[in-house]
């Protein structure tokens, strides 16, 4: 089998690799800003990644599912901007409890999923397309329910939301925190335990001879669309408890942020190869490059998409170096 | 000797598709612990018999009666649940996952409802120690050479109680090692009391493996025999048949070429064709027979440059060229009528006017227009030297016979006026008239001075046209034959058979 020999020591299999690789990277960035800047090197600044990152952590794992089964979702930003509309409309105006304006906006978000899942399936449209069209839908969407940005002032949901849980020494995390983590377990479990996920890998791997191998390959296309729209809305309702606040212009481009943390967390953007560990690592090297940036104080904002982007070439580089040895 | 109950026996089985009988009255029964073979040229129905056997279409007309119950699939899946399994020729397995996930995939073992992966692999490595074999079952698929793909797919078939199995080409992306492996495979499966139905176009492998078979021709049954009772010459006169009447030859006395025109040294392309030596001269006709697969149409298609070659060089009137792309040979006038003239040559919703100028116009590019009137002029010269049907240029040549469309496609590339013509099966699928009419026009053509290549299933065709008879098997040139009077079609037929290795009547190997 594949392997690759690490300094002679043991053997670990070609599939590992990717996901060692950005585990490798984070570990790098991680105690090269701990030398540089006084006060980095704390247990703090990686919960605080997780803190600021949660909602897009979320949206990463609903991509990672439509990713691995081979297609691709650009509608979750959108999704999620609509989301933290409607939660905020609806608190504000007719004054809805949280209760339950969030299973509502969860619904929602699993409905559109589920409608272009059912799109592409049935009509055999790139996925590409139909999520465009679902992108341009979904932000529409939030105009028509206002153009300014709405505050959310409703106190059980600000006071979840400022709610601040200790660990021990000092260190803390929000619910936010907590949701984002339990929603990567049960996706984890999910992708390695049923089959449903085996399915989603094997849809991935080859669309054809999952068909013929006799595998539910629609009801397992329509299903990642869905658990992506859902993982959307879930998003949108994590960065309502971030900024307390709904707006149409809320999560432009984190479409193609989610897209980048899966693609630096080794998964094939071909499909049916990657695993979610890689997806949050991806996720914790984004937000470090924000924190390494604004420790450094003098660089402006944009060099965290010039990083990104950086990255992006090296990780793709890399992809087709193991995909090309495994042929 | 006592004949077993058959597993599965289908009677009279009858498949329609639009404008094609697919299947007419065939029969076949599987014993249980034989190999059986299913066996005819390509068109003949196998793959279809296969088919409605597995659920992919419905039979018009029979029954199929599985362990004496009669029954109909809807889907493969149904068929598979019945317990008949289909390993395909292209492998279906998803190489991204792990060899022992690819033979369980969709019905993995569980515990309370999560994937029992421990459980998952031993059974797994057990199936596959039944087929000798010990892989890394944790191993994705990937890492596995295509022999051994083959061999997981045929776990996966197995481990869904097969009763009966059935294998549509497996061996034909792999090495005579790996043949070797597959069949210790299917004589350990036999012994287990398995049906296995075997396609191949590898008639070695066909009499190596098979115990008995069943042979088709034109979606008819031919008869069902003793693979031991039945020689390999006998075998391919059945599949090829000898129905066409003996015309006289249509060419007089041997003529002489002395001038090559276009010579072939070691040209091959790896996979497709091993090298081979070829020299056609001025006003020669060359024919090119063997069956289906066997490398005739990998031939011309080297010849024409619409596959690169691997090795070897081409030269024309002595000097070499290089045939890149068909546009080449095309200045180097040399013309390719394909063997699949709907999907490959010509274009069914433009009129007979307009596919018989494309070539023409493609040799000029699109910057330079034909003259309409040079167009009505050339087009009505060869509807008439052809007798096209209905004589309209302007007629769609969806709605012409075949025979009048082959005549459309000859008709684009004379227009070139071709030194070297490749027609490739322009007889086949039309009626006995047109046939004529084609084979006389080649004879025209090459006493004019034209050199042809001429490549149909038809023994008896090729005998009356050529100079010289190429014969090819398995993928190889395997001997030339002048045709004189010596040369007949049981002649033909027993090189075929052989291989050349007899040296059929007047010697083999490249002149």
């Amino acid at each position: 089998m594949t392997t690759v020999t690490l300094n002679g020591l043991r053997t670990i299999p070609a599939k590992y690799v990717p996901v060692l690789v950005t585990a490798g990277l984070f570990v790098a960035m991680f105690v090269a800003g701990g030398i540089r800047y006084e006060g980095f090197a704390s247990g703090q600044v990686i919960l605080n990644v997780f803190i600021d990152n949660a909602f897009l952590l979320v949206v990463a794992v609903g991509m990672t599912f439509v990713i691995l089964a081979g297609g691709i979702d650009l509608s979750v930003g959108s999704v999620v901007a609509l989301s933290t509309m409607i939660s905020a409309s609806l608190m504000k105006g007719p004054g809805w409890p949280p209760y339950l304006v969030i299973p509502l906006v969860l619904l929602i978000g699993a409905a559109l999923g589920l409608v272009m899942g059912y799109i592409i399936h049935a009509f055999d449209i790139q996925p590409f397309i139909v999520t465009l069209a679902g992108m341009f839908l979904a932000r529409g969407l939030c105009y028509t329910i206002g153009t300014d940005s709405i505050p959310i002032e409703d106190p059980t949901f600000t006071a979840f939301a400022q709610t601040r849980i200790d660990l021990f020494a000092g260190l803390w995390i929000s619910p936010s925190v907590i949701i984002a983590a339990v929603v990567v377990l049960v996706a984890a479990y999910v992708l390695h335990y049923t089959r449903l996920g085996r399915s989603v890998y094997a849809t991935g791997g080859s669309e054809q001879s999952a068909l013929l191998m006799g595998l539910p390959v629609a009801r397992t296309k329509i299903t990642v669309y869905t658990v992506s729209g859902f993982c959307s809305a879930l998003g949108g309702v994590l960065l309502s408890f971030y900024m307390l606040s709904g707006y149409g212009l809320h999560a432009v481009g984190m479409e193609l942020d989610a897209i980048a943390a899966v693609v630096i967390g080794g998964t094939l953007l071909t499909g049916g190869s990657g695993f979610l560990l890689g997806t949050v690592l991806g996720v914790l090297v984004l937000g470090l490059i924000q924190t390494v940036i604004s420790f450094e104080g003098t660089l402006s904002s944009w060099w965290t998409k010039i990083f990104i982007g950086l990255l992006l070439f090296v990780f793709i580089l890399l992809q087709r170096l193991f995909s090309a040895r495994r042929t | 000797m006592a004949v077993p109950a058959p597993i599965l026996l289908m009677s009279g089985i009858g498949k329609q598709f639009p404008g094609v009988k697919a299947l007419d009255g065939v029969d076949l029964r599987l014993l249980p612990g034989e190999v059986h073979a299913l066996m005819g040229e390509n068109g003949a129905g196998k793959s279809t018999l296969i088919k409605v056997l597995t659920g992919v279409h419905p039979i018009d007309a029979g029954t199929i009666e599985l362990l004496g119950e009669p029954v109909a699939f809807g889907s493969p899946l149904e068929a598979q649940g019945a317990g008949i399994s289909t390993v395909y020729q292209e492998v279906n397995l998803c190489a991204n996952l792990s060899v022992a996930e690819n033979i369980f995939v969709g019905r993995e073992p569980r515990r309370w409802g999560r994937i029992d992966w421990p459980r998952m692999r031993a059974r797994a490595a057990e199936l596959l120690a039944r087929l000798e074999l010990d892989l890394d079952v944790s191993a994705p698929l990937s890492t596995y050479s295509p022999a051994i793909q083959q061999m997981v797919a045929i776990a996966r078939a197995i481990d869904i109680e097969a009763r009966v199995l059935i294998l549509d080409e497996p061996t034909s992306s792999l090495d005579a090692s790996e043949v070797e492996q597959l069949f210790r495979v299917m004589r350990t499966l036999k012994e287990e009391g398995i049906a296995i139905l075997f396609v191949s176009h590898f008639l070695d492998q066909i009499y190596e493996i098979s115990d008995r078979m069943t042979i088709l021709r034109n979606g008819r049954l031919v008869g069902e025999y003793l693979t031991s009772e039945l020689s390999q010459v006998e075998l391919v006169a059945k599949m090829i048949g000898q129905e066409l009447a003996a015309l006289e030859k249509l060419h007089g006395e041997a003529k002489v070429f002395d001038r090559p025109l276009l010579e072939a040294r070691g040209l091959g392309r790896a996979g497709a064709i091993e090298p081979f030596t070829l020299t056609v001269h001025e006003g020669e006709v060359v024919g090119l027979a063997g069956l289906l697969g066997s490398g005739r149409t990998e031939v011309a298609r080297l010849l024409f440059g619409a596959d690169h070659a691997s090795t070897g060089e081409v030269s024309i009137e002595g000097t070499p060229v290089s045939l890149r792309t068909p546009r080449v040979a095309m200045n180097h006038r040399i013309a390719f009528c394909s063997e699949n003239r709907k999907s490959d040559g010509l274009i069914p919703d433009l009129t007979l006017r307009e596919n018989i100028i494309l070539a023409l116009q493609a040799t000029r590019g699109w910057t330079r227009p034909v003259p309409r009137e040079q167009q009505d002029e050339l087009v009505g010269k060869y509807i008439s030297a052809l007798k096209i049907s209905p004589a309209n240029p302007e007629h769609l040549v969806r709605d012409l016979s075949g025979g009048n469309q082959q005549k459309v496609l000859l008709a684009r590339w004379l227009i070139l006026e071709p030194r070297l013509l490749i027609l490739d099966e322009p007889t086949r699928g039309i009626d006995i008239g047109a046939k004529t009419e084609i084979q006389r026009l080649v004879a025209q053509l090459s006493d004019g001075g034209m050199a042809v290549l001429f490549i149909s299933a038809e023994l008896e065709e090729v005998l009356r046209l050529s100079h010289k008879v190429g014969v090819l098997r398995d993928r190889r040139l395997v001997a030339q034959l002048p045709n004189d009077d010596d040369l007949t079609t049981d002649v033909l037929m027993e090189t075929i058979a052989s291989g050349g290795a007899n040296g059929g009547a007047s010697g083999g190997g490249a002149e």
